[in-house]
C-alpha cells in the first residue's frame, strides 16, 4: 500500500503502524530532495494551502511553510491576532471563508484540544493538526521518531525518556502514542504535579528522579516548561525546577553508555537543558529541525495524494 | 489472461550485448558520459549495461539511479499516489552527456518527469535515452528514444511485463488485459 488510512492528520492515535511506516518512508526521499542543489519539486502545484495559527508558532509555522514550498503548493497564511477572530468570528466561519477562496488543504493550530477534529466533520479540506491545545501535536511526534529511527536505526525496543512538563505537553502525549505503536519503550519522568495522574495507563513507565530515568534510556527527549500554560504554581521556582531535572554535562559523564538527547525546541539554556548538553554531539536538535521539513513534506504529499 | 514472450534470457543477452556496442560507438570510452536508470524497473537494466560497459571497456563509468515520482503530472490523478524510491545521483550532471535508461517506453510521461527530475540535478550536455522495449504507436509526448532494443507494436489495453532480476530467469512478456 502507498497510501495513509486517513484523509486527515489530526493526531497520532488514529495513524496505523503501516501509516506511520509510509511517512517515514517518503520522509527520507524529501530529505534527500531538501539536500540537492535545487530543493523543490513540483508535486503539490496545483494545491493551495493554508496556514491558520490560532495560537503563536514560529518554528512549525516557519516549517509547514518551507516543507509547503518545497512541494511548490501555493502557500496562504492566517494568524488569529491580526485578524477577524478577533472581531468575534467562529472557528468554523473563519476557516470556511478561507477555503471559500479555494483552498484545498489546511494546517491548523488551536489552543483548543480537538479543535481539529471538530473542524475535520464540517469541511471537505485535508487537515493537518499542528498543534492542539494540550492535546496532540502529530507532525513533531513523526519528526523526533523519525529522528531516533535514523540515529539507532530502529524504534523497537529503544528506550525513550520524555522528561518535564508533562501536563501540558501535546508533544509528550503524541510521542507516546508514536513511540508505542512503533515498538519502542517509553517512560516519562519529571516532578509529580507536572504529570498527568492517569499518565501510565498509556503503558508507560513513570519516574521522578531524573538521573534514574537517564540510566535506564537511550534516547532522552527533553521538553519545555510550559510557562505559559501554567495558570497556578507547580514548583517553587525555576531555579528549583533546574536544580532537580536540568540536565548537564556532569550527568551524562555519570552514565555507563552514550545517550542521545532531544528537545522540540525552543530551549530555555540553563533551565531543562545546559548549553554544554544542548551544543554537545550527544544533541540531535537540529537533526530534528531538518527532518521537521521532511516529514511534514512527506504528510502533506501523501494526504494530498489521497484527493480523487 | 494471454502471455506471449518477447524476450527471453538468451535473447536478452544478445540485445544487451548490441546495446554496449551501440552506446561504445556513440560514446567512445565514455569518460564523458554517465548512465542514469529510471526507478523503480529501470534499474535493472542500467546496471546490466553498466557492468557489460565497465567490463568491455575496463573502465569505471558513473552510473546513478533517477526517481521520477515527485515529477509525475498524474499527481492526484490516479486512484493511489505513486510510492517514492530512491535517487542517488554520485556524480555531476552539469555539462556531462547523460543516457537514460527504462525498461518500457509507452506514453513517454516518465521519461519528460525524469528530464524534469534530473534537471534538479543540474545542465546535462546532451541527454539520449535507452530503452528495453519501444511500444510504438503509443506516445502522449513527442519523445522518441535513441537506443532501442526491441520495438513492439501494442494496443493500449495491453501491457508489457519485465521480470529483469539480473540473474539468468529474465523474462519480458506482452499481456493482453482483456483476457483476465
Amino acid at each position: 500500500m502507498s497510501q495513509l488510512s486517513q484523509k486527515h492528520l489530526l493526531g497520532i492515535k488514529n495513524l496505523t503502524e503501516k501509516d506511520i511506516e509510509l511517512i517515514y518512508e517518503t520522509a527520507k526521499t524529501f530529505k534527500d530532495v531538501i539536500n540537492r542543489p535545487i530543493k523543490k519539486v513540483p508535486s503539490l502545484r496545483d494545491i493551495t494551502i493554508a496556514n491558520v495559527f490560532f495560537e503563536n508558532s514560529t518554528r512549525t509555522r516557519l516549517s509547514f511553510e518551507l516543507a509547503e514550498k518545497r512541494l511548490s503548493a501555493d502557500v496562504v497564511n492566517f494568524s488569529s491576532s491580526n485578524s477577524s477572530v478577533k472581531k468575534g468570528e467562529t472557528l468554523l466561519d473563519t476557516v470556511n471563508n478561507i477555503l471559500a477562496m479555494k483552498v484545498d488543504m489546511v494546517v491548523m493550530r488551536h489552543s483548543s484540544p480537538g479543535a481539529p477534529h471538530f473542524l475535520s466533520k464540517h469541511i471537505d479540506a485535508n487537515i493537518v493538526n499542528a498543534g492542539d491545545g494540550t492535546h496532540e501535536h502529530p507532525t513533531q511526534a513523526l519528526l523526533d521518531t523519525f529522528s531516533i529511527l535514523e540515529k539507532h536505526g530502529t524504534l523497537q525496543g529503544v528506550k525513550v525518556a520524555i522528561i518535564g512538563d508533562i501536563l501540558h505537553s501535546r508533544v509528550a502525549i503524541s510521542n507516546i502514542f508514536a513511540l508505542k505503536k512503533m515498538g519502542a519503550e517509553v517512560m516519562v519522568c519529571g516532578p509529580n504535579t507536572l504529570l498527568p495522574k492517569y499518565i501510565s495507563s498509556l503503558g508507560v513507565k513513570v519516574e521522578l528522579d531524573v538521573m534514574k530515568a537517564l540510566h535506564w534510556c537511550d534516547v532522552a527527549n527533553v521538553l519545555r516548561i510550559q510557562l505559559e500554560r501554567q495558570q497556578i504554581k507547580y514548583f517553587p521556582s525555576l531555579r528549583e525546577y533546574s536544580l532537580y531535572y536540568g540536565i548537564n554535562r556532569r550527568m551524562l559523564d555519570q552514565l555507563d553508555k552514550e545517550i542521545t538527547i532531544m528537545h522540540p525546541g525552543p530551549i530555555n539554556r540553563g533551565v531543562e537543558l545546559n548549553s554544554d548538553v544542548a551544543d554537545s554531539d550527544h544533541a540531535i536538535i537540529l537533526d530534528q529541525v531538518e527532518n521537521g521539513v521532511a516529514v511534514r513534506m512527506s504528510v502533506l504529499y501523501l494526504l494530498a495524494g489521497l484527493h480523487n | 489472461m494471454q502471455k506471449k514472450l518477447i524476450l527471453d534470457t538468451h535473447l536478452l543477452h544478445i540485445t544487451v550485448d548490441r546495446l554496449c556496442q551501440q552506446l561504445i560507438e556513440a560514446h567512445g570510452d565514455f569518460s564523458e558520459t554517465a548512465i542514469l536508470g529510471m526507478q523503480p524497473r529501470g534499474i535493472h537494466l542500467a546496471d546490466m549495461i553498466h557492468q557489460k560497459l565497465e567490463e568491455d571497456l575496463k573502465t569505471k563509468i558513473d552510473l546513478g539511479y533517477l526517481d521520477t515520482t515527485f515529477y509525475r503530472d498524474d499527481f492526484r490523478r490516479r486512484d493511489t499516489p505513486v510510492k517514492a524510491n530512491a535517487t542517488k545521483v554520485p556524480f555531476i550532471i552539469e555539462n556531462r552527456n547523460v543516457v537514460l535508461i527504462d525498461d518500457v517506453l509507452f506514453t513517454g510521461r516518465s521519461v519528460r518527469a525524469a528530464l524534469d527530475a534530473m534537471i534538479a540535478f543540474g545542465r546535462p550536455k546532451k541527454v539520449e535515452l535507452l530503452v528495453l522495449v519501444n511500444r510504438k504507436y503509443s506516445r502522449h509526448l513527442p519523445i522518441e528514444p535513441d537506443f532501442i532494443g526491441k520495438d513492439v507494436t501494442t494496443l493500449e489495453s495491453q501491457r508489457v511485463l519485465v521480470e529483469l532480476e539480473g540473474g539468468k530467469h529474465n523474462k519480458i512478456w506482452l499481456i493482453n488485459k482483456e483476457e483476465k
